[in-house]
């Protein structure tokens, strides 16, 4: 049998690739159907504990750790009355400047109250320089179920190893969280 | 630029206003400007699994002259500053600019004497994406925002109107001099 001409040969590849499956991702129609990887370095976040308070202690690890001078972090010291977080000292100001994080993570190795994550969140284009510094506001994790706004008091009968040891799981001022919390101790 | 620059406010004016929107967002040529590594994340947004040309913008044009968009894919260093700056010039009206990853937005990482401290010192630049590099998924949503601001782009009086009213915020604006405590 004779062969076809290499010319006409070359439409049998288009053609059987009109019954291939397509490999386009729709992005951003169907963006829910290709979510990233759960270990994906997207946005940071700052943490808290099961009753509200703030993870971080401004300690400034991480902005050591940044090989991009990305994080700006300054403490400030908790008084009664007016605690952030268990402990002597809480982040005040916290700053990631997203034109300069390269989402290396090395501030999440760094951070020793597991206080800074890194969310799978990435559609961060903006049109200005500033509005991609973001601040304490646009980093703190939402309030969860139970949870309470700081500035608040520890757990009553909880210190701060407490905390960090995970016997912690509720809010302050909801009874049965205090009393739930008390029992698992 | 042409005629659509002289005609008056009102019903007409906003109706081109939208039709050249649309049309300028819908066939978006960008020039090929590759640096680094930001440049092989780009080249994937342009393969089929990406696919750019959904949006009307698979043409990379190689001439500047043909081009809407210039993709700072990557780091400029102080040597390739002018270089980046006379393909800007080159490039015909109506023209923007996409500082794409860290590197070209701000310097990233590199923050020495011979990487450019963010393409914004050499040329306006429309939208910054930060990353590093970038996902596809990135870059494909950041030009989706440019896309919004394209489609509200202003024409002649609303033009001169919009940035009259830029130019009297910018007046206004404190100098970096002035600026105390934190910043935003």
């Amino acid at each position: 049998m004779p062969e076809l001409p290499t010319a006409v040969r070359g439409f049998g590849v288009t053609f059987r690739t009109m019954f291939k499956r397509v490999v386009t991702e729709q992005y951003p129609e169907a963006a829910a159907k290709y979510p990233p990887k759960p270990r994906f370095h997207g946005r940071h976040q700052l943490n808290r504990w099961a009753d509200g308070l703030e993870k971080c202690i401004g300690c400034e690890l991480c902005a050591w750790a940044c090989p991009a001078d990305a994080i700006f972090v300054e403490g400030a010291d908790n008084s009664e009355g007016g605690r952030f977080s268990p402990g002597e000292r809480y982040g005040r100001v916290y700053q990631i400047n997203y034109l300069r994080c390269i989402f290396c993570g090395l501030c999440i190795e760094a951070c020793p109250t597991r206080a800074l994550t890194m969310t799978n969140e990435f559609e961060l284009a903006d049109n200005n320089r500033t509005d991609l510094i973001f601040t304490k506001e646009d980093l703190l994790a939402p309030l969860q179920a139970g949870m309470v706004l700081p500035p608040h008091d520890m757990v009553p009968g909880f210190t701060e190893k407490d905390y960090y040891a995970g016997k912690v799981i509720g809010a302050t001022d909801t009874g049965s969280a205090t009393d739930t919390a008390k029992e698992s101790t | 630029m042409g005629l659509e620059e002289k005609l008056p406010s009102g019903v007409l004016l906003t109706t081109v206003e939208q039709v050249a929107g649309y049309a300028r967002k819908g066939s978006l040529w960008p020039a090929t400007f590759g640096l680094a590594c930001c440049a092989i994340e780009m080249m994937a947004v342009g393969g089929p699994r990406y696919d750019i040309a959904r949006f009307g913008m698979e043409v990379f044009r190689a001439s500047p002259r043909q081009a809407d968009l210039m993709i700072v894919a990557g780091r400029v260093s102080q040597k390739m500053a002018p270089v980046l700056r006379q393909i800007y010039d080159q490039m015909a009206n109506p023209k923007w600019v996409l500082a794409m990853g860290v590197c070209a937005s701000s310097g990233g990482m590199f923050n020495n004497y011979a990487i450019l401290q963010g393409v914004d010192h050499v040329v306006p630049v429309d939208i910054y994406l930060p990353g590093c590099p970038p996902r596809p998924e990135m870059l494909i949503d950041a030009i989706l925002k440019l896309h919004d601001e394209i489609q509200a782009t202003k024409l002649g009086v609303n033009a001169i109107k919009a940035q009259d009213i830029q130019e009297s915020l910018a007046l206004t604006a404190p100098a970096t001099l002035e600026m105390r405590g934190l910043l935003p």
